[in-house]
């Protein structure tokens, strides 16, 4: 019985194909087939400027999907990412163009306000045990209004590439004779990098995989549950600030009450790159590839004629195939 | 036997309502298989939880080496040397088995850790106890079997001088308890203070040198194994002798109608052209080591799992099964082997879950027929003597026997004339489990015909009429009760391709 899943077709047991994994490297040819439908629909697409458009896009997405990949693998969700994310902007872009702070203490400020929301999350989750559906719903809508209060209900712009204390905006793109550099990925690899080590190397992160396996389990080994979950919830209200940031330096403005529904752009994301829904599941390299699928979608339909409600509406779609996904994943796990 | 190790004294525990541990003794010695035994809610779990640290006790006293001790929780106990190996395996199946082996305590390298040691630790384990797992395998890709060895190289890792096994062989085949016996008694060689519960007879005089029985949250007494009889213990246990007596010819007329007759059935790698037929009124046993698709066979069989290919004929008509659905309409009854997922609805009272098959039957026009609902459940409570307060109580409070006495019922009322029976007495304690053997002969004796499936050889022995044995999907086996031993049985189930 035990051997088999070791049965499959000659992909499947390719040692290399075993070792990356057979979900991303259908997620990459689903990358490369749809980028060469987008370039073969539309020639404007096949210009530099909607790549770096790609990029701007995938950052703020790319982060909140790392850190909610580590919800997703305690077998909780973090719904409060998208929406927080907007209201931490609006706070540190406030903060810095209102009250006049450095801008360096503003962006600390926005992953503290991140992070802040994450104990909340954590301790609703983990201490009180409400269901992370519900308490992030629940966070959700607070974090909403939070951000309208924060600013009186304006919009904010983080300070433009040109003014004195508009650096912290070529952490994500270098401008300069016409020419624009995308280097923000560069930030965004080496933290897939540090937080695919800091999961699968690191004591928290194997016992943040060992909770979504099998939580009363974890807590007969004698591991503090309560706490490494609540660290789940911190790391993903971590990278929620971190989006903001990014959301702040690659967009004109932020509007308050908006954010909701980008959370499952990173949902989507993470359970597209093979994070499973019922938990014990994960990678954060997996989740950076289904990131760019996502924001593939949300640069390439434009190109085609479909406009925001399309693509809504072909989000919504394919999170449901991913999902269904997952579930046959776990049926056939079942039937072993 | 060398020096006592444990000593429990005096452990008393209530819980809101509950008097769970009243002045409970127990004392355990270096070499020594300690079983401690008692109906289910007898309080063996509790008292093993007391002395884990995952319960406080209210009074009493834990001597261990010499030393009063309470710990506060298992991971403390753990480092004294005090380990369980739980009922339900407690296993990170999405870890390897060496990082579950060393959970909490992983070999680290600075910040990071370690799994090529640890892999490395794990295989010295399995050599030290002659066990063939890799190290680096997924645990879900292991059998239970399999599962419960690491669990116990888990416990030697911890430098264990008393490990509990908390029902080890609940899920285990004849042949995996046999293997699970050899370690024990190669722990047991090593002075190692053992503490088995078990509800099987069979292995505690196979495997203990004595026996501390508990009824109802109390001392009963502690025997010495080898100078008592099966009897002596279940008396003690509930006070009465009991049990049916097993069958050693089929009451069932050779030439009895054939209700159900299997042909070629085939339904993925479990279930392989397996054909049998079942007559009125007999009780069909089936045997085979875990995995040996049993279970699957029953599933396809019902539909609820898809089938390949094979024909099914019910009182000699063929019928086309897709679905439970249909299988419920030909007068098929499943009673699964995990009764609280797919049994019963445990949130339900006894009358919703006794009506719920059949619930057509209790309408009065969009809504249901309560009085006609609570009197049929009555009708079948009385029937099976189900032990419930009342139609409306909840089937979480009821016991293990009463909730599969409901499922019985369930069936029942729905008039199917085939039942399949998927391990009935799993998780039921010894009263109660009589209580179901008795139930199912008076149920053949009155014409319903019963597939039995079951991994406990005495259970097969003593309640089928005939015996099917399978083997990796295969039927490998079909035996006259009349003519059955063990020895035939096993045989069958390890006859590989």
């Amino acid at each position: 019985m035990g051997d088999n899943n070791k049965k499959g077709n000659a992909f499947t047991n390719n040692p290399i194909v075993r070792a990356i994994g057979v979900q991303k490297i259908v997620v990459v040819l689903v990358i490369i087939i749809l980028a060469l439908f987008f370039s073969a629909m539309s020639p404007a697409f096949r210009k530099y400027p909607t790549l770096v458009s790609l990029f701007d896009y995938s950052y703020y997405i790319s982060f909140m999907a790392i850190g909610v990949t580590f919800c997703l693998i305690t077998g909780g969700n973090d719904l409060s990412i998208g929406t927080g994310m907007i209201c931490y902007s609006l706070f540190g872009g406030y903060l810095i163009t209102k009250m006049h702070v450095p801008v360096a203490v503003g962006m600390a400020a926005t992953i503290l306000f991140g992070m802040a929301i994450g104990v909340i999350n954590g301790f609703l989750v983990a201490v009180l045990d409400i269901p992370p559906f519900i308490a992030t719903l629940g966070t959700m809508m607070v974090t909403r209004g939070l951000g309208s209060i924060v600013t009186g209900g304006m919009s904010i712009s983080w300070p433009p590439a040109n003014a004195a204390n508009g650096w912290f905006r070529s952490i994500f793109k270098i401008k300069g004779d016409g020419k624009m550099l995308p280097v923000g990925f560069l930030l965004v690899l080496f933290l897939v990098i540090v937080m695919s080590i800091f999961l699968n190397k690191s004591r928290p992160g194997r016992y943040i995989i060992a909770i979504g396996s099998n939580k009363e389990a974890t807590r007969l080994s004698g591991i503090k549950v309560v706490k490494y979950q609540m660290l789940a919830y911190i790391i993903s209200g971590f990278f929620a600030g971190l989006a903001g940031i990014a959301y702040g330096a690659t967009f004109q403005s932020i509007a308050p009450g908006t954010g909701a529904g980008l959370e499952l752009d990173a949902i989507a994301g993470a359970i597209i790159g093979g994070t499973s829904m019922t938990g014990g599941v994960g990678t954060i390299s997996g989740t950076l590839l289904g990131v760019f699928v996502m924001s593939l979608l949300k640069t390439g339909l434009p190109f085609i004629g479909l406009q925001a409600n399309w693509q809504q509406i072909i989000t919504g779609l394919v999170l449901i195939v991913a999902i269904f996904i997952d579930v046959l994943k776990n049926k056939r796990a079942e039937r072993r | 036997m060398g020096d006592v190790i444990l000593t429990m004294k005096g452990i008393d525990k209530s819980f809101p309502g509950v008097h769970a541990l009243d002045h409970v003794d127990l004392e355990v010695r270096k070499g020594e298989v300690h079983a401690l035994m008692g109906e289910n809610g007898a309080g063996k779990s509790t008292l093993m939880k007391v002395l884990t640290g995952i319960y406080k006790k209210d009074a009493g006293t834990i001597i261990f080496e010499g030393k009063e001790v309470e710990f506060a929780n298992p991971r403390e106990a753990q480092s004294h040397g005090i380990v369980i190996v739980h009922q339900e395996l407690n296993m990170l199946n999405h870890l390897t088995v060496a990082q579950n082996i060393f959970i909490g305590r992983e070999s680290m390298s600075g910040k990071l850790i370690n799994d090529a040691k640890m892999n490395e630790e794990a295989k010295k384990l399995f050599k030290q106890l002659n066990i063939d797992i890799d190290p680096t395998e997924k645990m879900g890709n292991l059998t239970v079997g399999k599962q419960q060895m690491c669990e116990i190289a888990k416990a030697i890792s911890h430098e264990a001088k008393v490990i509990i096994f908390d029902e080890p062989s609940a899920a285990l085949t004849e042949a995996e308890i046999e293997e699970l016996f050899k370690i024990i008694r190669d722990l047991r060689k090593k002075q190692l203070g053992i503490v088995y519960i078990s509800h099987r007879m069979d292995e505690i005089k196979v495997i203990t040198d004595r026996v501390t029985v508990m009824r109802d949250g109390g001392y009963v007494g502690t025997l010495i194994t080898e100078e008592c009889t099966k009897d002596d213990i279940i008396s003690m246990m509930v006070g009465r002798v009991i049990y049916e007596d097993p069958k050693t010819e089929s009451a069932v007329p050779k030439d009895a109608p054939v209700v159900l007759k299997v042909e070629n059935l085939c339904a993925g790698k479990m279930v392989r052209n397996v054909s049998f037929e079942l007559r009125k009124g007999e009780i069909l046993g089936f045997s085979g080591l875990m995995g040996a698709g049993r279970t699957e066979t029953a599933r396809a069989l019902f539909g609820a799992d898809p089938k390949d290919s094979g024909k099914i004929y019910i009182n000699g008509k063929e019928v086309d099964i897709k679905s439970p659905r249909d299988a419920v309409a030909h007068g098929i009854g499943y009673l699964s082997e995990d009764r609280k997922r797919y049994g019963i609805v445990v949130g339900k009272s006894v009358s919703e879950n006794t009506t719920m098959a059949s619930l057509l039957e209790f309408m009065k026009g969009l809504f249901i027929n309560k009085k006609k609902e609570s009197s049929t459940t009555k009708e079948y409570v009385e029937l099976l003597k189900t032990k419930t307060p009342s139609v409306d109580q909840l089937v979480v409070n009821l016991s293990g026997g009463n909730q599969q006495k409901v499922v019985i019922a369930k069936w029942l009322v729905k008039n199917c004339d085939i039942l399949i029976f998927d391990e009935p007495t799993r998780g039921i304690d010894v009263g109660a489990k009589s209580e179901i053997y008795h139930l199912m002969n008076e149920l053949a004796a009155e014409g319903k015909s019963i597939i039995m499936i079951s991994s406990e050889m005495t259970e097969i022995l003593r309640m089928s009429d005939r015996i099917i044995v399978m083997c990796e999907g295969r039927k490998t086996g079909e035996i006259d009760i009349s003519e059955a031993t063990q020895e035939r049985i096993m045989h069958a189930a390890t006859l590989r391709d």
